[in-house]
């Protein structure tokens, strides 16, 4: 039987007022009434903290949840770019309905209308909210705020503080956050690890968490839990996402009857540094305005291994100059992340492990001066030479795509539900906005949209019914049901006492992950995944040495448990890539593609959400359709020759 | 390259700790400080043994998560940089590396490497915000600001929060940390109505964790983004300024 | 860990009854690794400068205050003792006039009296707030059981504020019986009111010159660090006087010590090598 509707709640009439009719038409909560409920926020990034502080804020008791040990390390500090908002602050054109344009046309068709009007809609007062409190944006001389163009946009809506935007965008969230704490309206726990979420008769009814300093695992009972828990790029191992970031709590509440949306939309940066030795940990993302000025190419000959310097002109291929003449360097992250994929796939790539594609930027140098070159990008160029110690100034920068954000995640409906009533998914954790493909600076915009304005006023529509009942008692029998749970996976992980790290098992998932539903996939890779994947996972559950004691800082038996989560995560993954029997975004089908090698969307058969619906440890998830219907824009093939 | 680490290893922030050598061989120089730990780590779990346990994040200088005091130097010998950002060709073969959790009353030890520094959140609760609800703001450009004002901010604003500031101090002092966050407030037209109380209340949550400055300078050069010690002159001036000066007059001076 | 309400109270929701009833000794942990304070909390006072000398950043500018009256005495000190190169008649001349300051509106000695109040006041705030930070230092210092910091940043006179203090505030007191108390086992030659005569008998004693040399050396490093540092502590923003590029500040620093210090030193050298007496 199946317990998954998806109900997208989407209201309906001109788009420009949805917002403003479904505003009116949710049940409110008085504000007296508002400290009788208790919403557990887990995750602090973006979405998380500007959640809690909003709903804390607004009078509700609000307890918060982070691994870290601070809220102020979630790794939406590490976004560089900018944030999008249709200001129109240039008077360039920009309005709400083109920012909106760009983003659902920017998602390859596979976001929804409705939501993402809202975004664009919402996007403006964030950047209100977010002077107010503080944030240092780019200024111009008059003291005005400073906008740039990204990632191809042809208007300029970018608002950035150096580079650092996402940096300093977390810390006005956090401030807001911590202003609460203090004023005795947020509870915060840090360094607490959410394990589980507690449902009954089909409603969330708290967590379950794990105090990573001592070990102790507890419940928390509230009458709405809000997932803050950002992306699961790290399924690949490798990716530009912080070390920890995990989709364990994601994953989790998957189990317990959240729908799971679209896990192979995938996106993959540019330019990123390629990997150096097996045992990199992580990637490191250039900023994409590097293509601006930077010439990409790879030797003719596969075997070339000369220094750059001393490989002559005429060969030299200049590939997305020769493919895509008109956008030529500046072909947008996906078809350009595809090209250096075939170009390395074909061993013509660059560098000690021949796992990257040249980004020269002699002839910049030449035509700007070195001066000119240096004020532009001086910053990512020390960064990449402290990283690789070669000066980008004499030697071309190696660079290479790396997966940096999920567009999949959580189905959430319009008021950022999941199928599990009182279960909400924000931010990065949830598919909603970006469809297959997220443009760039919109994340930031997601998940403060989400955050601040979001959420603090569809939550009351799901907590004005529950006026006068106090949330599940914590002893009640769920709670020591789902503890016991996750005390028995504990203990289950400490008594393995095989011979490999869980890092190893980490890298090999990752390797089969990226080589088959990575950035090209077909039908064989992936059904090559579906049987490598499970295989290695027995592997993995057998043979995996977690030392330590449970009652301790143990980070191998927090990793062991996210990656356990990777495993079954990659495999839904896959399963997803597997039958989306089209390209679109950051999925690409190699099976559909233009004659010109672009991705070829299947609207009759695929413009539908595949939200997943988790059916037991042994049994493949279903998949529930929830069609797409564009009314305000056209459905059309992007083209970038 | 072949290396010897000296590494403190405590069980608990109750247990004594001590130094422990470990051997490293083949070590790449292409490597990151951390990887080179992770590939120990990886080791001794295949050994049966316990991990190195410490704090990294983001892995690339932004996060604040990570630091370790290498040879007595806060994140290590390269300057601006965190220990994350750290690669191992600033060593040589057969090298003997110290490596230390941060020292300081205020961060007290959880386990080897990793410090508790939640007493820095603290110091934010006290008053390190600037009060405005959400949807209360007045439009973004309501407000200019000068451009050097937005600029001075963000520098001090680029602070990740990492306490190698108080590592390095040799009085455990916060002021670094403070400050940066005082001015990054303090200077924006923005920042201006809580400014006196802000200050007052920052500098005394901070004081009953950290000890007093004393002008050595030690904070700025371990401080990986370079965060200069201005930002404590100015945070002096503002304390003052809290405590003489008539509030139901400062604003009219801004 | 969890952390609950804005009073600055650490509670474990686990062990907080257990918390409640144990004390942790500064610097300790919680029973969930909270830190609990290193330092007591000043309390807010309605007397805005006892209010400000309760904290460590208030200790501090009370510190640079005095240390500019400090640095005015010292300097005026130098500048009058310059007359002993003018001759006997000069130095006892003026040293005769500082106690008939304010003459005749004044009574006979009011004014150095006055002087010596306040240069005693601004001395024992001087070394209480030293002393008082040097202790908040130690509990928050944690270097216990690591090895000793890096300390190349800092230079020679930052480090030793606290040891040239102590030898200054020594020698001080050497010096107040050398010459105005006139002890005869520090000076058994002392005349009252010769003072020309004192500075002879004194000097001419090698070890004493020596110590004089020594401990006026000591200052010079003390006031190096301290002229620097007063910038800092009262908080000038000053692009000249910023610390990072700071050929003014330290140009100051070098300047101020110097011209208190090397006729200090001279005086004594003078005296050995026979230029006066």
């Amino acid at each position: 039987m199946s317990t998954v509707t998806l109900n997208a709640h989407a209201p309906t009439g001109p788009i420009a007022d949805r917002w403003d009719e479904h505003r009116f038409s949710v049940k409110l909560v008085n504000p007296n009434n508002r400290r009788k409920f208790t919403v557990l926020v887990v995750g602090t990034g973006l979405a998380g903290a500007a959640a809690a502080a909003s709903l804390a804020q607004l009078g509700y008791q609000v307890k918060v949840f982070t691994f870290h040990d601070s809220p102020r390390r979630a790794h939406s500090i590490a976004a560089q770019g900018g944030i999008n908002a249709a200001k129109n602050y240039k008077n360039d054109g920009d309005s709400i309905h083109r920012l909106f344009y760009d983003t659902i046309k920017g998602g390859d068709f596979r976001a929804r209308e409705s939501n993402v009007y809202r975004l664009a809609q919402v996007s403006v007062n964030i950047i209100d909210q977010c002077v107010a409190q503080g944030v240092p944006f780019a200024r111009e001389y008059g003291g005005l705020l400073d906008n740039r163009s990204f990632g191809g946009a042809q208007v300029s809506r970018t608002f950035y503080a150096r580079g650092q935007t996402g940096q300093q965008l977390l810390l006005g969230a956090y401030q807001a956050l911590m202003q609460q704490v203090g004023l005795g309206r947020v509870e915060m726990h840090t360094k607490t690890e959410m394990l589980d979420v507690v449902t009954k008769d089909g409603q969330a009814c708290g967590i379950v968490v794990r105090d990573l300093a001592t070990g102790e695992i507890t419940s928390f009972n509230g009458h709405a839990v809000l997932l803050c828990t950002g992306g699961y790029s790290n399924a690949f191992y490798l990716s530009t996402n912080a070390m920890n970031c995990n989709a364990t709590a994601a994953w989790r509440a998957h189990k317990r009857g959240a729908a799971f949306a679209n896990p192979c939309y995938t996106q993959i940066h540019p330019t990123c540094i390629p990997a150096n030795d097996e045992f990199q940990s992580k990637l490191t993302l250039m900023s994409e305005s590097l293509r601006n000025d930077g010439r990409i190419w790879v030797p003719k000959s596969p075997d070339d291994t000369r220094p750059p310097h001393q490989i002559p002109e005429d060969e030299r291929d200049y590939y997305l100059e020769r493919i895509y003449p008109s956008f030529g360097n500046l072909a947008p992250r996906d078809v350009s992340s595809r090209a250096a994929k075939r170009m390395v796939d074909a061993g013509h790539g660059i560098g000690p492990l021949q796992n990257g594609v040249y980004l020269d930027f002699a002839d910049a140098i030449g035509r700007l001066g070195e001066q000119v070159v240096k004020e532009r990008y001086g910053n990512l160029f020390d960064m990449y030479q402290r990283i690789t110690d070669e000066n980008p100034y004499q030697v071309p920068m190696r660079i290479y795509p790396a997966p940096h954000y999920t567009m999949g995640g959580l189905w959430v409906d319009y008021n950022l539900q999941t199928t599990v009533p009182g279960l909400y998914a924000l931010g990065e954790a949830n598919f909603s906005d970006h469809g297959a493909n997220r443009l760039g600076a919109s994340a930031l915009m997601q998940g403060l949209a989400d955050g601040y304005f979001v959420i603090p006023t569809t939550i009351s529509d799901g907590l004005a019914p529950l006026l006068g009942s106090p949330p599940v008692p914590l002893d009640d029998p769920v709670f020591a049901q789902t503890e016991q749970e996750v005390r028995d996976d504990i203990s289950r992980w400490l008594s393995v006492g095989g011979t490999r790290s869980v890092d190893h098992y980490h890298r090999e998932l990752g390797k089969i992950v990226w080589d088959y539903c990575g950035m090209g996939r077909n039908r064989t890779g992936l059904e090559k995944a579906l049987s490598e994947i499970p295989a290695l996972r027995a592997e993995f559950e057998t043979n995996v040495r977690v030392t330590g004691r449970a009652d301790e800082v143990n980070q191998n038996l927090e990793k062991v448990q996210r990656v356990a989560d990777f495993f079954e995560l990659g495999e839904l993954m896959c399963r997803d890539a597997l039958h989306r029997e089209e390209s679109c975004g950051g999925h690409f089908r190699e099976e559909y593609q233009t004659d010109e090698g672009e991705a070829q969307r299947n609207d009759e058969d695929f413009c539908y959400v595949g939200a997943w619906e988790w059916k037991g440890p042994d049994t493949p998830q279903a998949l529930h359709r929830e069609p797409l219907e564009f009314e305000y824009v056209q459905l059309t093939q992007r083209s970038y020759k | 390259m072949k290396l010897t680490l000296k590494i403190w290893r405590q069980e608990g922030p109750r247990a004594e700790g001590r130094f422990e050598s470990y051997e490293v061989p083949n070590v790449n120089e292409e490597m990151s400080f951390l990887e080179m730990l992770d590939g120990l780590n990886e080791r001794l779990v295949e050994d049966g043994q316990e991990p190195i346990t410490f704090d990294s994040d983001c892995r690339e200088g932004i996060c604040g998560t990570c630091g370790i005091t290498i040879d007595g130097k806060p994140h290590g010998p390269w300057p601006g940089a965190a220990t994350c950002q750290l690669h191992m060709r600033a060593f040589s073969d057969g090298d003997v590396i110290t490596l230390e959790p941060w020292r300081a009353a205020g961060f007290p030890v959880m386990k080897d490497l990793m410090v508790d520094r939640t007493a820095f959140d603290t110091i934010v609760e006290a008053g390190g915000y600037i009060s405005v609800d959400t949807g209360a703001a007045p439009d973004a450009n309501e407000i200019p600001v000068p451009k050097p004002v937005a600029d001075a901010a963000m520098d001090a604003a680029a602070c990740i929060g990492c306490g190698a500031c108080v590592a390095a101090c040799p009085n455990s002092a916060a002021q670094l940390f403070t400050s940066a966050k005082l001015a990054h407030l303090n200077l924006l037209p923005q920042g201006q109505a809580e400014r006196f109380r802000r200050t007052e209340d920052m500098v005394e949550t901070m004081e009953t964790f950290f000890g007093s400055c004393t002008n050595y300078g030690f904070c700025q050069e371990a401080c990986p983004k370079e965060i200069p010690i201005d930002f404590i002159a100015l945070m002096n001036r503002d304390y003052l300024k809290a405590k003489l000066k008539n509030r139901k007059l400062a604003g009219r001076q801004g | 860990m969890t952390y609950v309400d804005g009073a600055h109270r650490w509670c474990d929701r686990t062990e907080a009854a257990r918390l409640t009833t144990t004390q942790h000794p500064p610097g300790s942990q919680g029973a969930s690794g909270a830190p609990s304070p290193v330092n007591r909390r000043a309390k807010r006072t309605t007397f805005p400068l006892v209010d400000l000398y309760q904290t460590a950043v208030g200790k501090k500018w009370v510190m640079a205050v005095t240390g500019i009256a400090l640095m005015g005495f010292v300097f005026a000190h130098m500048f009058g003792n310059l007359k002993l190169y003018q001759g006997p008649e000069d130095l006892d001349k003026y040293a005769a006039g500082l106690k008939t300051l304010g003459d005749p509106i004044l009574p006979n000695s009011m004014v150095v009296w006055l002087l010596r109040v306040g240069l005693l006041v601004v001395f024992a705030l001087h070394i209480h707030s030293a002393y008082s930070l040097t202790m908040m230092n130690r509990r928050s210092n944690g270097a216990g059981g690591g090895t000793r910091r890096d300390t190349i940043a800092a230079n020679f006179a930052a480090r030793t504020m606290r040891w040239t203090g102590i030898i200054v505030a020594a020698f001080l007191v050497w010096h107040l019986a050398d010459f105005t108390w006139g002890w005869s086992f520090v000076n058994p030659d002392y005349q009252y009111g010769a003072v020309y005569d004192n500075v002879v008998a004194s000097f001419s004693r090698p070890a004493v010159a020596i110590a004089y040399v020594v401990a006026n050396l000591a200052l010079g490093v003390h006031l190096y660090h301290g002229s620097w540092s007063i910038f800092q502590s009262l908080g000038s923003m000053s692009p000249r006087f910023n610390p990072r590029r700071n050929p003014l500040r330290r140009g100051f620093a070098l300047a101020f010590t110097a011209a208190v210090v090397l006729p200090n030193i001279s005086f004594p050298i003078a005296v050995q090598l026979g230029i006066i007496g």
